[in-house]
């Protein structure tokens, strides 16, 4: 079990305990938490619908090509922002803070 | 006007798929889907994409399934209205169903089958607090008619290939295009990417890239928009039009407001025959809601089949139905 702290977007803080080995990425546990995060395309990173910003100085695994493309589907992207579909709960994410970025209508 | 039995709204696969399981019963399909093409999510999302869950394929491609789909539905006919959102319902004194259009098409059916996924595909509006004000004052999410912005400053936002095709065909039309991008690199086609870099070296249009537009400023109409660099902090800019261009997300939309019982944008049915509250009106795969719903394309092709069934005694309260086997009987498809 890993500890995980989500942010919404009333600056509220979920804090959690995650498996990491249940096969298990970020957006998927936001939602279980009943989080308001959409994940339309159940996590191809396809849709930006389950942009976040990471707030903690985890290691994290590198964008891939794809998610970098969809990011520019996002609003407001930071340096830290991230679709947490592409963050697959596991132990180097232990501590992980992160913040649910603003949606558009 | 456009009569039929069954008003499919969704022409994705368990939407399509229902035609063939109607057209086994001999009731006539017309679908309405809000995107230009038919296969839903499989189409605008994913096409390139391996599914491995439809029994008797351990792999197909996500449009391959839509192709195949449309194949096997074509003997019934099918009759496609494309483009345009269902937007209001009307019983009409025979208690048959009358659909209008975003786009003022009218389509009469006895039963509607909402099969619209995760709602219809709308253009993501950017969050920026007092951008409805500004909606057709200077703020467009679909560009329409180019000559709009003739001789007119505009700014456009986005790094995919509606942005970029819509920078370069503007460029010879308006006064000053402004493109804005959150990153250096661009993720549409090649060609478009060197073709406005082109006519950003000779002058011809305005890149502001690691930069995203954060404000709108204006009185009646929009003048003007904030542009916030990544480094460099915010510009004020002077500008006629905003275009954001950011691709699609699926909302449920009017449906909503049809006085069907929604939990959580989703629809709720009876799992006896997938109807709603509504008499006359069912739902059926990922746009429902039942104890147990999975939203897999498997389960939305049982659920039209089951559909259809109840649909039939709805139609035809007198008839008779029997059961076949495609195997059996064969598929005889409707007269042209």
């Amino acid at each position: 079990m890993i500890n995980i702290t989500i942010i919404d977007r009333k600056g509220q803080a979920h804090e959690t305990e995650a498996p990491t080995d249940m096969n298990l990425n970020m957006m998927e546990l936001a939602k279980a938490l009943e989080l308001p995060v959409e994940g339309t395309c159940g996590g191809m990173a396809l849709c930006a619908s389950c942009h976040c910003y990471v707030e903690s100085e985890n290691q994290l695994p590198e964008m891939s090509d794809d998610e970098e493309d969809m990011l520019d589907q996002a609003f407001f992207v930071e340096d830290n922002s991230r679709l947490s579909c592409q963050l697959h709960l596991a132990d180097e994410l232990d501590g992980l803070v992160v913040r649910l970025a603003p949606v558009g209508e | 006007m456009k009569e039929t039995d069954i008003l499919i709204i969704g022409a994705g696969p368990c939407g399509l798929f229902t035609v063939f399981e109607a057209g086994l019963l001999k009731l006539k399909c017309h679908l309405l889907d809000s995107l230009p093409q038919a296969g839903g999510q499989l189409s605008e999302i994913y096409p390139k994409k391996p599914i491995y869950d439809i029994p008797g394929y351990p792999s197909v491609l996500a449009q391959e399934l839509v192709d195949k789909l449309m194949e096997q539905i074509e003997p019934f006919k099918p009759e496609f209205t494309l483009g345009e959102r269902a937007e209001a319902i009307e019983q009409m004194e025979d208690k048959r169903y009358k659909v209008t259009t975003s786009r003022g098409s009218v389509i009469v059916a006895s039963v509607i089958a909402i099969a619209g996924g995760l709602g219809s595909f709308e253009p993501r509006k950017p969050p920026i607090s007092n951008i409805a004000d500004f909606e057709d004052k200077g703020v467009e999410y679909i560009i329409k008619d180019p000559e709009l912005y003739r001789d007119k400053r505009v700014v456009i936002a986005g790094g995919g290939d509606s942005a970029l095709d819509w920078t370069i065909f503007l460029a010879d039309v308006a006064s000053e295009i402004t493109l804005v991008h959150r990153r250096q690199s661009f993720r549409g086609a090649l060609d478009s990417v060197e073709k406005v870099m082109e006519l950003h070296e000779s002058g011809k249009i305005k890149l502001a890239t690691d930069a995203q537009v954060v404000g709108l400023n204006g009185k009646e109409r929009l003048n003007e928009v904030v542009i916030k660099h990544k480094t460099e902090g915010e510009i004020v800019k002077s500008t006629d039009h905003f275009v954001p261009l950011f691709g699609l997300s699926p909302k449920l939309g009017p449906i909503a407001d049809w006085g069907l019982n929604v939990d959580k944008n989703a629809i709720e049915v009876n799992t006896l025959d997938y109807s709603t509250n509504v008499p006359g009106i069912y739902a059926v795969g990922d746009i429902n809601t039942y104890p147990g719903k999975l939203k897999l394309i498997l389960c939305g092709f049982h659920e039209g089949t089951m559909m259809v069934q109840s649909a039939f005694k709805y139609i035809y309260p007198d008839k008779k139905l029997s059961f076949k086997y495609t195997t059996v009987t064969g598929v005889s498809g409707f007269e042209g």
